[in-house]
């Protein structure tokens, strides 16, 4: 695997935030400790998850806590910056909205997650192994949903706050019931 | 569960923080707290063996607080969430 450098981690920070019209926090040394962060948590769990919250290790538990998060959009527009405060909006990277800890926009049943693994993680329930490999965590029951606006798809247990593609927001999403038949 | 003690001059409050060692704001509590020669022990929770996080959300809950980080419990009794600057200064008498 090819090493993760603190330069990765923020060319990539940057380039999000250049694509969504967002800012990096302008602190240098919070965001020096931001970055690192995320590095040290796509060294240990395989993926950048948010460095401050507490994640499960888990990919299925903690996916909507990899940065960019899914509460980031939301938050930037309510309180100028994302939870962890490394996405910015414009008037707070140009200090004239000061910064204040954001309250947790996730929702406590999916924070649990991060508790709770030993105890619900599929593979500590004796299952045969040809259905577990298969088989989301016995929480998440994931479908597809669909931008009612631009046709963006995703297949999550929920619809993004904001469509990545058009900025639609979460309303403009319905779920794709699918039915397949068997004919003959 | 092993909680790192930071000495200080003022120890006339039981401060435990509950933090990340991977999150900025939990940082910036650390040092405010020495900065202000407070006395305290804290946790990096994302460090810990399963049944301390269990206990720790427990704690946390128990007091009312969200499983946020930073979070501080003083003396037992007060708890903050976030890296509350003004509220610490209030609750430790800074």
């Amino acid at each position: 695997m090819t090493e993760i450098t603190l330069e990765m981690v923020r060319q990539r920070a940057e380039a999000d935030a250049r694509t969504y019209g967002y800012y990096l926090n302008p602190d240098p040394n919070f965001l020096q400790s931001l970055l690192e962060g995320l590095k040290r948590n796509e060294e240990r769990y395989g993926y950048p998850s948010c460095p401050c919250r507490l994640a499960s290790g888990k990919f299925e538990f903690d996916r909507d806590i990899i940065c960019p998060c899914d509460y980031r959009d939301p938050d930037v527009v309510e309180f100028g910056a994302c939870y962890c405060a490394l996405y910015v909006r414009k008037d707070a990277h140009e200090g004239s909205t000061e910064l204040k800890p954001v309250p947790e926009r996730r929702p406590l049943e999916k924070q649990s997650r991060a508790y709770t693994v030993a105890a619900v993680a599929p593979e500590e329930k004796p299952e045969p192994a040809a259905k577990k490999e298969v088989e989301a965590p016995s929480e998440i029951k994931p479908k597809l949903w669909y931008c009612k606006q631009c046709g963006y798809v995703v297949f999550r247990d929920e619809p993004p706050y904001t469509c990545p593609v058009c900025k639609a927001k979460r309303e403009m999403f319905a779920e794709i019931k699918t039915r397949i038949d068997f004919v003959g | 569960m092993q909680f790192s003690k930071v000495s200080g001059q003022k120890n006339q409050h039981k401060v435990i923080l509950y933090a990340l060692s991977t999150c900025a704001w939990c940082k910036m509590t650390k040092q405010f707290l020495k900065d202000n020669d407070i006395e305290f022990e804290y946790i990096d929770v994302d460090l810990c063996e399963e049944e301390d996080k269990q206990k720790i959300r427990e704690h946390i809950q128990s007091k009312g607080g969200p499983l946020s980080y930073p979070t501080i419990i003083i003396d037992d009794n007060l708890l903050i969430t976030g890296f509350r600057k003004d509220k610490l200064t209030e609750a430790l008498g800074l």
